[in-house]
């Protein structure tokens, strides 16, 4: 069932030579622990399907936009400790579903918990206090501020950042000298620790995916959320962040994201589920989701793959034909209106 | 040559005199709000109306000592600020800009109006507010001092002595807290509010933060402003100042402590040196008067700052102090 059969090997292989692979990868980390995949083996390859051990859990979320549904997911639950793909086309409302799990948008109705607690209603430093932190599919990386302070941004409960014991250095130097040994440390891992005194604005768009990514991890979440981390990194780099997205399945935290490359779904994810059109069409195993018919049709529209008969090919061309046709008339005739109109 | 020196010696007291100290806790203000936060506060002034009828209401007409009306006017602009803050700081940063500009003209409008007369004086506003500050002058304030070729009344003297201490005080305090984790939150703020909020920060929070303390240095501005005129009239507090305090926060490079504080001292320098100096050219006939009037010198140094300003951003796009590869960076 899995894609990649030796779940860790491929990865701690690489980890030798190539770039990026974090330390926690490969020789030094024994038995990966792939229990989500373990838990999830018997799960049937249904939508709404009830997991074991659900972080999150979201009933009924509907989202609108005037007459358009972006979202309307009846039942989903994510496994704790696993890597779950989000997928689906342009316009699925995949990041729309992102938006309201992490409290940037709100829902027309609906309800959805993480670890059994309500967020409903929070906002979204309250959600990601709560250790549900997110990426963004557009990077933002805070220009203006160095690498490390970007880091250093990410940690919780920094007592400096209250505005009386600002002024009191003594109440929060101890504590920023350790964020700052949890900063590099993070850095060194994403190979960003050179770079630390640079403004974020100059690193490369790979750099800041992966300094975003890093800056999240600061916060020590138990549920991380990247939306497109791979978009628009070379191929390199995508192998170094499918690494690092490992890394956070072996250190025991929940990751969801969205992706659109299939292979790197198949290669990293526990648990693959489709939105198309606001829905959840599809959910299951990633070597399921390949064979959904619902998937398929929703990707590439229905009968793409279906041989086509002469007598239907016949038909095709004629209907073509005849759309054609129609489309030119209708140009004629709109341009004759137009001289009519400009005549008078 | 002597007219020249005079001109440099009357513009040097424009760069330490009350205005400049004035305009400096404008652009400190919005230095907080602009330059650190990314708040677009085109009201500043506002702030500085409330922070001098503060103390021109409380001490002239309800009688109340002189540093109780300095309370009142603290108080009068973290009201303000709240009240600014509650509805849009929520939105977008334009709103802010929008809600803020028309604050500031509203306000003073209402400061001059017949109705308020009783309590703001209405146009001839309030005045004999001060002397309970100026007696606390270690000096003698009745005689003038000369100071490096410029003479000095010992009230004035005082004044400004007070302004400068309060300007390092407010400049220290922005020192203390932008080096701070604090500080980091506010200028993540500036750089992207959702990526702040997506790490567990309360944005509006800092927002509104940051709105009161710089709301409180415009009012600090606003009761020198007072103190150094010995009086309060609405029309002092016209919105074109929070533009030149703007455009000394620019001269001076945002973002940076003493940012504001310089350029406000250079900007005032400029406008006395170049008013002073065109005027001595022209009585002495080096510029003919059909050329130039001198009564069109009031107008031509604002085009002179202007010109400068555009200079300023051709060439040194950060300011004095500011660096230039922050400045070059994409915004996002």
């Amino acid at each position: 069932m899995p894609a990649d059969p030796a779940p860790h090997g491929a990865h701690a292989a690489r980890s030798d030579g190539a770039p990026g692979t974090g330390p926690a990868a490969g020789a030094t980390r024994a038995a990966p622990q792939r229990l989500a995949q373990a838990a999830l083996r018997d799960v049937p390859w249904e939508v709404g399907v009830a997991k074991p051990d659900p972080a999150i859990v979201v009933d009924h979320v509907t989202r609108t936009f005037g007459g358009l549904t972006a979202v309307s997911v009846d039942h989903l639950e994510v496994q704790r400790g696993g890597i779950t793909g989000l997928i689906g086309p342009n316009g699925a409302g995949k990041t729309t579903l992102f938006n309201l799990l992490t409290g940037f948008d709100q829902p027309n109705t609906g309800t959805w918990s993480f670890n059994g607690r309500d967020l409903g209603k929070l906002s979204p430093h309250q959600v990601a206090r709560l250790g549900v932190v997110r990426t963004f599919q557009l990077t933002k990386a805070l220009s203006r501020l160095t690498v490390l302070q970007n880091m250093l941004l990410g940690a919780q409960g920094q007592s400096g950042e209250s505005f009386l014991r600002a002024l009191v250095p003594g109440t929060w130097k101890a504590q920023e000298k350790a964020n700052t040994e949890r900063a590099m440390d993070l850095l060194r891992r994403f190979k960003l620790d050179a770079k630390k005194d640079d403004f974020a604005g100059s690193l490369s768009g790979g750099q800041r995916k992966l300094l975003e990514m890093a800056r999240a991890l600061m916060s020590e979440p138990q549920v991380v959320m990247l939306d497109e981390p791979m978009a628009g990194v070379n191929p390199a780099l995508t192998q170094s962040l499918l690494g690092h997205v490992k890394d956070l399945r072996e250190e025991g935290m929940t990751v969801i994201f969205v992706e659109h490359d299939m292979d790197v779904v198949r290669d990293i994810s526990d648990w693959v589920v489709v939105m198309a059109a606001g829905k959840v069409i599809a959910e299951g195993a990633p070597d399921s989701i390949s064979q959904n018919k619902a998937v398929v049709d929703a990707y590439l529209g229905a009968h793409h793959d279906a041989p086509l008969t002469e007598e239907e090919e016949d038909r095709f061309l004629a209907e073509d034909q005849a759309a054609e046709r129609a489309r030119r008339e209708d140009v004629i005739s709109s341009e004759q209106g137009r001289k009519r109109r400009a005549r008078r | 040559m002597a007219d020249l020196l005079n001109a440099f010696a009357i513009a040097g007291k424009a760069f330490f005199g009350f205005q400049a100290i004035f305009f400096a806790l404008l652009a400190i203000g919005i230095n907080v709000h602009f330059g650190y936060t990314g708040l677009l506060n085109f009201g500043q002034i506002a702030f500085a109306m409330l922070g001098g009828f503060g103390i021109a209401i409380s001490v002239s007409q309800w009688g109340l000592p002189f540093w109780v009306g300095v309370l009142v006017g603290v108080l009068a602009a973290v009201v303000l600020a709240l009240l600014l803050g509650l509805p849009t700081l929520r939105l977008r940063a334009d709103y802010l800009a929008i809600v803020t500009i028309a604050t500031a003209e509203g306000l003073r409008l209402v400061f001059r109006s017949v109705s308020a007369t009783p309590v703001t004086g209405g146009t001839r506003g309030l005045s004999a507010f001060n002397r309970d500050f100026i007696a606390l002058a270690p000096w003698d304030t009745g005689r003038r001092y000369n100071l490096i070729g410029t003479t000095w009344s010992g009230g004035e003297l005082w004044v400004v002595t007070v302004g400068w201490i309060l300007v390092a005080l407010c400049s220290l305090l922005v020192w203390a807290l932008m080096r701070s984790p604090w500080g980091r939150v506010v200028k993540a703020i500036r750089e992207d509010e959702d990526a702040v909020r997506s790490l567990g920060k309360n944005v509006y929070a800092y927002k509104m933060q940051a709105l009161v303390l710089g709301g409180i240095f415009g009012a600090f501005g606003g009761m020198v402003y007072a103190v150094g005129t010995g009086s309060a009239i609405p029309d002092q507090y016209q919105n074109a100042n929070t533009f030149l305090a703007y455009a000394a926060l620019i001269l001076g490079g945002a973002a940076r402590v003493l940012g504001p504080v310089i350029g406000s001292m250079l900007l005032l320098f400029i406008l006395q040196f170049a008013d002073t100096g065109l005027r001595s050219l022209i009585a002495n006939g080096v510029i003919p008067a059909e050329l130039l009037s001198s009564t069109d010198v009031a107008q031509l140094r604002y085009v002179l700052v202007g010109i400068g300003l555009m200079l300023l951003l051709v060439f040194r796009p950060q300011g004095i102090f500011g660096d230039r590869r922050e400045v070059m960076l994409d915004a996002r």
